[in-house]
């Protein structure tokens, strides 16, 4: 049985989930129309699936559940996720991703403005967001560790892989990114270099995930070459004061 | 040759009747000051780096160390002061902003000490706290606004989450980063044991606060530091840093330099890396989404944490207090612009914001002529020096205060300004490990309570000077308060009468 938010208040379709969970590991919630908070600080070994459109904070501080969206994400997706698995099947608004410290965001398609900012690393938890089309403006701002990847996946003429002020204050992480891309919509501070024999072991695990979710063909993706960005100094302002 | 600019700002005496050269300075000063001469007998110093932190004075076995202004006149200039004078040399050989600890030393007006408080004569009696009940719990959160009964008496209200404290001193915000683990190890055991809370700040919680968990406000800040589900569910209230009162609209920035391994455990970010926390929220651009990330917060925590606002008090605060009520904060904390910090730009901490006293008045007097001052507890902070200063806040309408640079006076501090070196002498405001071994939790936590509970009592002895048993009563009762040398803006603004009306 699938609960069905249709029009009704978060808070009530929220609470309707969460009490399933006391008892399911496995929720799914149907016609969903904005409907926030879906799946916040949701647990390991939860899943939760949603059809429709989901609400700005989809799985906010998410704490290693699963979530799957047959639909469009809107903003704050995975903010501040400690852990677990996003998968979009569409696309996702601003702010994706937004100080992920852990976990893997999949979106199918694009996603907006300021897509994995802050994004940081701790040890073992290292955060990965993978976009199949393209990303909007500050794409990986404040970037300090984990990985994205942008495939560049059925761009229309003229469309950029990336929009601009791209790792503007990166001093961590990497960004793999497909084909061709806009050189003048990079930071200062970011250097485009091949990627490791590391890197490309790292990259095709994604990828092979991207295509089983998604159903896309894993050989057409990898005809195409990839680059990796990352910042030129980990320390972009360490001459920055004088003490007074 | 290299030519030095700016002459030094003090001069190390040492008293060489008494000096037994016992080394004692040289040992405890980071600023290298002291050293023993090629003889390896003699303690000799050198004042150049000397900060008039006291260190060496105040642990000196025989009183021998005595630290003074050093006085070299430049021509009079009441523009062109000194001090603008040396700023322009240290930029123009670094080329850098000019970066400073602490709150701002410059003479702005300090409006605690244009207000006089009343105590009653004849007319209404005064109460003796020492031997009649005097009430000074405070209880923080958005109260309803009705209460409806059942038959029996019991009410039918769902009460929202309240805080408790057994006094309305809390501590302010500070990291673990800008403070040593030490430190904010003191102020949570005085927490516990005052009833009280201390602040974790944008930094994270370290695992050794973990006992302290029921005594601690934690924060999220832009950079979103150590957050996570467990970090906003052990804790008393969390709280969305949006600004510090010393540095309005800039964020924090922890030089990777200070980012040790406890501090890259605290954080969650790698050793040595530079802790970035811009001061805007990219998920934040109006009041709309500041309520999106409260009910985030409220959401993730099952709604039983009250949400905290922190802002910088500045001009619109009292509109901007407005709309973070009815974003859905149940505690809006305003921090005026002499609070403290561990590092902030010179000109942005001398020149940006407002005092506290004035941004809380115009607060309260807003909210409750908008009919929603009970929908939040309002906090106020930015330098309360004494007990007076607190019991004039809460009855310009706080209903609690964040206090930081006193209790960290009573564990050493004297506000030498250079937390932003990392050099602490007194193991507050660095991250060396000789140096934080100096602060001793279990002797300094019990500083920390006694001050307070001194305050405790003056406020008693206060609020019953006025024939007042419980703050309640005292919350802005602005009638407690009258002016004294004040315009009639400064009046106006205060909401208070000046002195003789």
């Amino acid at each position: 049985m699938s609960i069905t938010a249709g029009i009704r208040g978060y808070t009530e379709v929220n609470n309707e989930i969460n009490t399933e969970f006391l008892s399911k590991d496995k929720v799914t919630v149907a016609e969903v129309n904005g409907q926030r908070y879906l799946g916040c600080a949701l647990s390991e070994g939860k899943a939760l699936e949603i059809r429709g459109t989901a609400g700005n904070d989809l799985a906010f501080c998410l704490n290693g559940g699963r979530i799957i969206l047959h639909g469009h994400g809107q903003d704050a997706v995975g903010n501040t996720m400690g852990g677990g698995e996003i998968i979009i099947h569409g696309h996702a608004g601003d702010a994706l991703g937004y100080g992920m410290r852990d976990g893997q965001i999949y979106v199918r398609d694009n996603v907006c403005c300021r897509g994995g900012i802050h994004m940081k690393e701790f040890r073992s938890m290292k955060p990965v967001l993978v976009i199949g089309s393209n990303a909007g403006s500050f794409l990986g701002e404040y970037m300090a560790g984990g990985t994205i990847v942008l495939l560049g996946l059925n761009l229309k003429r003229g469309e950029k892989l990336f929009g601009t002020h791209c790792s503007s204050g990166m001093h961590g992480g990497k960004i793999f990114v497909r084909g061709a891309f806009p050189k003048e919509n990079l930071s200062p501070n970011i250097k485009a270099v091949s990627l490791s024999d590391e890197d490309n072991k790292e990259l095709d695990e994604y990828v092979k995930k991207y295509c089983r979710y998604f159903d896309a063909d894993y050989d057409e993706i990898m005809k195409k070459p990839f680059m990796k960005l990352i910042p030129e100094t980990s320390r972009p302002y360490a001459n920055l004061y004088t003490a007074n | 040759m290299s030519v030095n600019y700016i002459p030094r700002r003090f001069t190390v005496i040492r008293d060489r009747e008494l000096c037994i050269n016992c080394g004692c300075c040289v040992r405890q000063c980071s600023n290298e000051c002291h050293y023993f001469s090629d003889d390896g007998k003699t303690v000799l110093s050198q004042s150049d780096a000397c900060v008039a932190c006291h260190r060496c004075v105040d642990l000196c076995p025989t009183r021998a160390l005595r630290i003074e202004k050093y006085v070299c006149d430049y021509r009079e200039n009441a523009n062109w002061t000194p001090q603008y004078q040396q700023e322009i040399c240290r930029q123009a050989e670094t080329g850098g902003v000019l970066l400073s600890g602490m709150g701002t030393p410059k003479p702005y007006p300090v409006y605690w000490d244009k207000i006089l408080l009343n105590a009653s004569q004849v007319t209404n009696p005064s109460i003796d706290p020492l031997r009649e009940p005097m009430e000074i719990r405070t209880i923080l959160g958005r109260k309803p606004e009705k209460l409806t009964v059942e038959k029996k008496g019991k009410s039918t209200v769902e009460m929202p989450p309240q805080v408790i404290l057994e006094t309305p001193i809390m501590f302010s915000a500070m990291s673990f980063g800008s403070i040593s683990l030490n430190a904010q190890k003191s102020l949570a055991m005085a927490a516990k044991e005052l009833g009280t809370l201390f602040n974790v700040g944008e930094g994270g919680l370290h695992p050794d606060l973990k006992p302290f968990t029921d005594r601690a406000v934690v924060q999220v800040a832009s950079g979103r530091f150590g957050v996570h589900s467990d970090y906003l569910n052990n804790s008393k209230y969390v709280e969305i840093k949006i600004g510090q009162g010393a540095k309005p609209g800039i964020g924090g920035h922890l030089p990777g330099e200070k980012v040790s391994v406890e501090v890259s455990n605290a954080r969650m970010i790698p050793e040595g890396s530079d802790a970035i926390s811009p001061a805007p929220h990219h998920d934040i651009y109006s009041i709309e989404d500041l309520r999106q990330l409260i009910w985030a917060i409220k959401q993730a925590t099952g709604n039983k944490k009250p949400v905290s606002v922190k802002i910088a008090a500045v001009h619109n605060i009292a509109a901007i207090v407005s709309g973070c009520a009815r974003a859905g904060a149940d505690i809006v904390a305003i921090d005026g612009f002499r609070g403290g910090t561990g590092a902030a730009p010179v000109r942005i901490r001398d020149n940006v914001g407002i005092p506290i006293e004035l941004a809380l008045a115009s607060s309260d007097q807003r909210l409750r002529d908008e009919g929603i001052r009970s929908q939040i507890s309002l906090v106020a902070a930015g330098s309360f020096r004494c007990s007076a200063d607190i019991v004039k806040a809460i009855a310009l309408g706080a209903d609690a205060c964040y206090c930081a640079s006193a209790p960290l006076i009573a564990m050493g501090c004297h506000m030498c300004q250079t937390c932003n070196t990392g050099k602490c002498n007194w193991g507050i405001a660095t991250q060396r490990p000789e140096l934080t071994k100096r602060l001793n939790p279990e002797i300094m936590y019990k500083r920390v309570v006694n001050l307070i509970t001194a305050w405790n009592h003056e406020i008693k002895e206060i609020m019953g000077g006025m024939g007042i048993n419980s703050i309640d009563s005292l919350r802005g009762n602005r009638l407690m308060l009258r002016g004294i040398g004040l315009s009639e803006k400064e009046l106006e603004i205060l909401g208070i009468r000046h002195a003789g009306e």
